[in-house]
């Protein structure tokens, strides 16, 4: 609310700046909106449509469906002008607040592994957010809890007027550092933030980048304040005041101070993933069962077991003795990627099994491809061992492009999705990698062996 | 021991006979899918849609999970989230948004207390917001296309390009289908369908790698052949494994939705169309295809050559 106000006082400063209105007294800050006051009619008649601009009318403006605006402005006698922020303009504030800051808390923990987070708008002005399998609360509470709102500023030059700049509280040092209140580059101009090691000192630091808008303006600030402190602010308070010893161009830049490589890291995914447009107050902490209950857990697993047995047989009277082996390395390539999940930490969620039966079903398919074409050399007259050579060698190559075309779709999700997208492309890709092994490498192992031991005269298929 | 063989071998269908009801066929299926995505729309759940919230508390201290959860296809209000929280006792179960304002939420509510009964304590109703934010279905969409694009140039670059607007056109017309299905059958539509989704494009792609890949084993063999017989050809070749593939898989989705349960049931039910699509749609959609843009079969030079490439 303050916020609001104060932002609302900065427009309306902007507004009569621009106007050149001359004010008597400054303007008068209340608790739901501001005042000011303009003697002279002709400058208020010129100023008044201005701030009328700054009020939004709220709601969907295609539809026609309204909320009313975001302010009220009102004139007495005295040439005294107000300007209320309305109840619906409260609201859709909070409500904009409450969409950014989800996608800002998604974007946070999603950097935190491959955990599928819920996150919810609860009621009015709450978020719900729900993260699977997390033991340590610490770490996830403070992603939460951190605004992030980074700022590069200047300390204040020797002789400032005292109203352009404030005392902040410092981090490395203790005491209050004077700081300008003009902000050079802001958070939301960087690109990209990486905890690193400085090459001098050997101490964990972060690397960032800005976008160009942001690089530019950085780049002009330090040419033109060479020997300046610059002051780099985090949620008001400096964490690193470094001297500009020369113009840095290229938009790059580090942030120095007694990180460890944890807290460096921390810093990095909170600057990447953007600052919360409000401080969100944690107001409750609980463990929660799991989503799907234990019934539809009991209910999966049936019939995840029926569904396997019954792929199992149809594999085993189809393809018999080969069947078995079919059979064998797929049991191996389902252990492997339950495996290769745990190692990564991955939660298992609906996405990520139906990413797996995906994978199951690509591996009989991938031993179905080279059975079949086993069978079908064998029709055209070539001998046993010249069949199953040429049915793993035609076969492979069909399956290696089935497997690449998945995989590289698999990757691209990954990339660029998020939450359930990003799980599926996970069990998708891990799945893809371990069938190749298990479907052709140890099948074909299997029949080796078999071949060898039985010196069959015809083939079982 | 006698093998089982259901798919029929040496079979010589003229598949290709086929795309002047198919194209027409399909192209119809796929503008009505559209049309009922804007009209009738889905059928968007909680995670879309947003919904309520409740918080209870068993008097007893031992809350029936299960009983709670059917209570949505017993009260037809759609599907219930339950999720117990804290204490053995404590359970919040979530609902989609009703169509019918505070008004209808409240006979819900309503309905809901008389249906439990006395046994619980309720202590917290409140409105949740969508669990899948614009920004989600935003990336979920690019990453869908994008990584069509990416399979578009692999496929290009490993085949010829026909080949890969082919498979490209095949899985959007699946894609496009699996949105009418869950449009016309008003399946409920949440996060795993989104999954459902992914998994058919996946499959869609495999079916129409597998055909064109012997599509052009078969061009690299018989040069004078017509593209149309030679296509014919290959499908008739793939087609024992095409069969059995989509058994197995048919088998082990059928599982999921008779024992599967509730939640993952419009899962399945997905999957199986997704199946059944993609099979037609390698052979009757990606592959004329070839025949319409005009593949040369020389176009993968002569198998003498290539052999010499192989090896």
């Amino acid at each position: 609310m303050r916020t609001q106000v104060e932002n609302l006082r900065d427009d309306v400063r902007r507004v009569l700046r621009e106007e050149k209105v001359s004010l008597s007294g400054g303007i008068g800050l209340q608790t739901r909106g501001v005042t000011v006051r303009i003697p002279n009619a002709a400058d208020r008649d010129r100023v008044l449509p201005k701030l009328q601009a700054l009020s939004q009318v709220l709601g969907n403006t295609l539809t026609g469906n309204t909320a009313g605006r975001s302010l009220t402005i009102s004139v007495d006698n005295d040439g005294l002008v107000q300007l209320t922020v309305t109840d619906a303009g409260v609201a859709d504030k909070v409500h904009h607040a409450i969409t950014q800051s989800i996608e800002v808390l998604r974007r946070r923990i999603d950097q935190l592994g491959t955990t599928e987070p819920n996150i919810q708008q609860q009621g009015n002005d709450r978020i719900l957010v729900e993260v699977p399998g997390l033991q340590d609360t610490t770490k996830l509470k403070d992603l939460l809890g951190t605004t992030a709102k980074l700022e590069f500023r200047f300390a204040a030059a020797a002789g400032a007027d005292p109203s352009e700049y404030e005392n902040l509280p410092q981090t490395e040092q203790p005491g209050l550092m004077p700081v300008e209140k003009r902000v050079i580059v802001q958070g939301e101009d960087l690109t990209d933030a990486q905890a690193g090691v400085d090459q001098q000192t050997g101490r964990p630091d972060i690397n960032f980048t800005f976008n160009i808008r942001g690089g530019q303006r950085f780049a002009q600030a330090t040419a033109e304040n060479v020997g300046r402190v610059f002051a780099i602010v985090l949620d008001n308070k400096v964490i690193s005041a470094p001297v500009i010893n020369g113009p840095i161009p290229g938009g790059k830049g580090q942030i120095s101070g007694s990180y460890t490589i944890e807290t460096a890291n921390n810093l990095a995914i909170l600057l990447r993933a953007g600052a919360l447009p409000a401080k969100l107050t944690i107001v409750e902490e609980r463990t929660v069962g799991p989503g799907l209950g234990q019934d539809s857990i009991d209910a999966g697993k049936k019939a995840a077991y029926v569904g396997a047995a019954l792929v199992l047989t149809y594999m085993l009277v189809t393809y018999g003795t080969f069947g078995v082996f079919a059979n064998i390395a797929l049991g191996v390539h389902i252990l492997l990627i339950f495996a290769s999940m745990v190692l990564l930490g991955a939660t298992l969620t609906l996405p990520g099994i139906a990413g797996i039966v995906l994978t199951i079903g690509m591996a009989v398919d991938a031993n179905v491809l080279i059975y079949e074409r086993i069978r079908e050399e064998n029709h055209m007259g070539r001998s046993i061992i010249a069949s199953l050579d040429a049915g793993f060698t035609r076969a492979f190559g069909t399956i290696v492009d089935s497997n690449v075309t998945m995989f590289v779709a698999a990757l691209i999700l990954y990339l660029f999705g998020s939450g359930p997208v990003r799980g599926f492309a996970v069990s998708l890709g891990l799945g893809i990698l371990t069938s190749i092994v298990t479907a052709v490498t140890m099948t074909r192992m299997m029949i080796a062996l078999w071949y060898r031991y039985r010196r069959p005269t015809k083939l079982p298929i | 021991m006698k093998l089982l063989r259901l798919a029929p071998e040496n079979t010589k269908f003229g598949f290709m006979r086929f795309r002047r009801f198919s194209y027409p066929f399909s192209a119809v299926l796929s503008i009505l899918s559209i049309l009922m995505f804007f009209s009738v729309g889905m059928n968007f759940g909680i995670d879309f849609s947003g919904g309520i919230l409740i918080e209870m508390r068993a008097k007893t201290g031992e809350a029936d999970l299960a009983l709670l959860r059917g209570l949505g296809e017993k009260l037809n209000i759609g599907a219930i989230e339950v999720q117990s929280f804290g204490t053995a006792g404590d359970v919040s179960m979530r609902l989609g948004a009703q169509t019918g304002g505070d008004q209808a939420l409240q006979a819900i509510v309503g309905r809901l207390k008389s249906a439990i009964g006395e046994g619980y304590d309720f202590r917290r109703i409140e409105t949740v917001g969508p669990r899948v934010s614009g920004e989600l279905v935003q990336s979920g969409t690019l990453g869908i296309v994008i990584s069509i694009i990416a399979v578009l140039m692999y496929l290009w670059f490993r085949f010829e390009w026909q080949f890969a607007v082919g498979a490209v056109i095949a899985t959007m017309h699946d894609l496009l289908l699996t949105v009418g299905f869950f449009s016309v059958t008003h399946l409920e539509f949440n996060t795993t369908s989104i999954a459902a989704i992914l998994t058919i494009v996946g499959y869609s792609l495999n079916e129409a790698v597998v055909v064109l890949d012997r599509i052009r084993e078969m061009m690299r063999k018989y040069k004078k052949l017509s593209i149309a017989d030679m296509i014919d050809l290959s499908i008739n070749a793939v087609l024992p494994r095409t069969i059995m593939t989509a058994t197995t898989v048919f088998l082990a989705l059928l599982a999921l939705v008779l024992f599967g349960g509730e939640v993952i049931r419009s899962f399945s039910l997905a999957m199986m169309w997704g199946i059944f699509i993609g099979t037609y749609s390698s052979i009757f959609i990606c592959t004329p295809i070839l025949i319409y843009l005009g593949v040369r079969n020389d176009a993968f030079g002569s198998d003498a050559k290539d052999k010499k490439a192989d090896a």
